[in-house]
């Protein structure tokens, strides 16, 4: 379904909707609090931006560096071309090492790529350890949020489902039960997993290192109990030096929470004694993004979330509507370039506000792409007829003024004079909600002409 | 100095109060302005709903008949954000690129360019502000809350010097409205949800008149306060700022 049916869907629940845009609006506002304390924010922000240029301009040999120090370090590199890749790596690590418990902490790649499923069709026990992500993994739902992925939900559903699958007392959503209820079953999960998967928020090329940023320390207690660890990431996520965390590390924490730092930062870089450590690089479709010369900046993501907290529409229509893996304003001008039809919904999904641009902590021109995204579905998606003719039929008339001239007379007569019932009546979907101007009999231009004419006679 | 007047499409022919008070505006401050009458719309329905090539008449239309002006003003932030943001559609002329460099919204010609502040306006009432985002952050008519860096508004700038004027602080001072053109209709529940939210803000902040310096904004907003019969009066910031009630 589009985007504006599923919109609107969420948008039957007031109350919900409200909930909903007042939670992610604090978070927006504790970004706010956070960036305004620090000096040379907008520096760190055009830094970061550099950086990312930088490195998607020679990416081919940031990520052989990377390689060859991870190599150097003890830890195998494998590489994906796509998701099913991605996902039969994963797959033959855990048969190899004879893994049937996996805990993963959360990565929007493997989101992206659908491992879950994969390895649950071979029996294989997959638990989320985030614990939102574990919410919604219990409720059989896709993560609404990249950084709080049960943002959707409120303590009371939570309540219900851990009562459901956990055996939880009714508690009436009282957070704190619940929190230690997750605990002792994830901290169970934890002690019997036989690997863990984490995502990467930053890979090292000069060290060949890498960095997982967590707020519960869930990718720490996988990583380091399990004998395996696989991290996975997309090609995006290599930055050049470490001295360049000092940048992004800051920009992240504050933008997705406003914290000044995740309360996790934890590098990794080589297997301890006895254990494996694996990296999974993905392409799926980076590659192809970035050889679009105005989309290739979406690639400098570091996945703060802090456009969707900002983003009015994403607020009020919660991330499922997006039907996509990301969803918000960075889904909108990602997933277009994975799949044009089915996302073709998504780049109108937004008023051009531009607040997702002034937000971002790696300066992508979200709303720019946004805007460069609908004129490219207009051509190669199929439009409504109606929409298409309308367009036609409007631009010819703002080329002749004479014509300009004619409709709205015949516009403002109609808003004049026809019944508001008529007016308001089902085509035209502004009237549902709202009323529209009464036409004036006069427009601006006939006043103007009228009173030139009238200078005129005067002088 | 040549000022020619661009009185957007809907300006014309729905709120033609607010092309006048423009001009008279203008005219009080002994601009020598003019209002050519070949002029029609500057292209943005078409391109913002992705058919920027169906604009292209428009745009040239605009270009023809602007082309011989020092200055466009226009009581539109979108409008001449449009013109400066997205008329790289059409060949790079030097007329099409005087058009775009000397495109003025109201506010920052009356402040940047005339560099007058007192306007000799009076306003007794409790104005709220709403910082249109083609304006605020297309044109960067103020600084907005995401970015870090001195806090201005030329329009708050403006309305402080008029008399009478008491202006209320809104909790979010410059979320978007919901309008966004062809998003209003096609995205209508979020669309009108937005500018409920937007209302309610001003009415709980004690705002008696809104204002803004887009009528497109302000005609949804209006459509809902009308609607849902609400004590909100909705004025462009040229009626405000040309008063002497």
């Amino acid at each position: 379904m589009s985007h504006p049916k599923l919109a609107s869907i969420f948008n039957k629940d007031e109350k919900k909707v409200d909930w909903h845009d007042k939670a992610l609006w604090f978070v927006r506002h504790k970004r706010d609090k956070s960036v305004h304390h620090v000096q040379g924010w907008e520096e760190l922000r055009n830094l970061g931006h550099g950086i990312k240029a930088h490195m998607l301009s020679n990416l081919d040999i940031y990520l052989r560096e990377f390689e060859a120090n991870a190599n150097k370090n003890g830890v195998e590199v494998h590489w994906a071309a796509n998701a099913e890749e991605h996902n039969q790596i994963v797959h033959k690590i855990l048969k190899d090492n004879n893994a049937k418990k996996v805990v993963k902490s959360k990565s929007m790649l493997t989101e992206e790529c659908h491992l879950n499923p994969h390895l649950e069709a071979d029996g294989i026990e997959v638990i989320d350890t985030d614990l939102g992500e574990r919410i919604v993994q219990l409720a059989k739902e896709p993560p609404s949020h990249i950084v709080l992925p049960a943002i959707h939900k409120n303590k009371h559903e939570v309540d219900e489902l851990f009562q459901e699958h956990l055996g939880t007392k009714p508690c009436d959503g009282d957070p704190q039960y619940l929190t230690g209820e997750a605990r002792k079953h994830l901290r169970q999960k934890f002690i019997e997993a036989d690997a863990a998967i984490t995502g990467v928020n930053f890979a090292i090329a000069e060290t060949g290192g890498f960095v997982v940023c967590t707020n519960e320390g869930n990718a720490d207690m996988g990583a380091h109990l399990a004998p395996v660890h696989i991290a996975c990431m997309g090609v995006e996520k290599i930055i050049p030096k470490q001295e360049h965390l000092g940048v992004f590390l800051r920009l992240l924490a504050r933008s997705a929470t406003g914290q000044p730092v995740t309360t996790y930062s934890s590098h990794f870089k080589k297997p301890s004694d006895g254990r494996k450590m694996h990296i999974v690089i993905v392409d799926n479709g980076r590659s192809e993004q970035l050889s679009r010369p105005d989309f290739r900046a979406s690639l400098h993501c570091i996945r703060c979330g802090a456009c969707m907290n900002t983003c009015p529409i994403y607020r009020r229509s919660g991330g499922h509507s997006y039907d996509a893996t990301i969803p918000g304003p960075i889904g909108s001008i990602l997933s277009p370039g994975k799949d044009l039809t089915k996302h073709s919904s998504l780049p109108f999904a937004s008023t051009l506000c531009g607040s997702c641009s002034d937000v971002c902590p790696v300066k992508i021109d979200i709303h720019a792409q946004l805007y460069k995204w609908r004129q490219i579905i207009t051509k190669e998606t199929p439009q409504p007829f109606i929409k298409k003719k309308s367009m036609q039929v409007m631009g010819s008339i703002f080329a002749k003024p004479k014509q300009f001239e004619k409709v709205g007379k015949i516009a403002r007569w109609s808003l004049r004079t026809l019944p508001k019932a008529v007016i308001n009546s089902k085509p035209n979907a502004w009237g549902k909600a709202r009323d529209l101007p009464t036409g004036p009999k006069e427009s601006f231009d006939d006043w103007y002409k009228k009173r030139e004419e009238n200078k005129g006679k005067n002088n | 100095m040549k000022v020619g007047l661009f009185i957007p499409c809907y300006i014309n022919q729905l709120y033609p109060q607010v092309g006048k008070a423009t001009l008279e505006l203008l005219e009080k401050l002994k601009v020598d302005v003019a209002y050519p009458s070949g002029q029609t719309c500057c292209g943005q329905p078409m391109a913002n709903s992705g058919y920027e090539y169906e604009s292209v008449g428009a745009c040239n239309n605009f270009v023809d008949n602007f082309k011989d002006f020092d200055y466009i003003v226009t009581p539109s932030g979108s409008c001449a954000y449009h013109v400066k943001k997205h008329y790289n559609i059409i060949p790079q002329t030097d007329e099409v690129t005087k058009v775009r460099n000397n495109v003025y919204e109201l506010c920052d010609f009356i402040l940047n360019i005339l560099k007058v502040k007192d306007l000799g306006a009076s306003f007794p009432f409790k104005v709220g502000v709403h910082k249109s985002c083609h304006g605020l952050r297309g044109l960067r008519l103020g600084s907005c809350s995401e970015v870090v860096g001195p806090r201005f508004s030329y329009i708050e700038e403006l309305l402080q010097e008029v008399k009478g004027v008491e202006l209320m602080p809104v909790k979010r001072s410059d979320e978007c409205c919901g309008f966004g053109g062809t998003f209003a209709v096609t995205e209508e529940a979020i669309s009108v949800k937005m500018g409920k939210d937007k209302i309610k803000d001003h009415l709980e902040s004690g705002v008696e008149v809104m204002t803004a310096t887009d009528t497109s904004c302000l005609m949804h907003l209006e459509g809902l306060v009308n609607r849902n019969q609400q004590p909100l009066k909705i004025l462009h910031i040229a009626e405000i700022l040309n008063s002497s009630l």
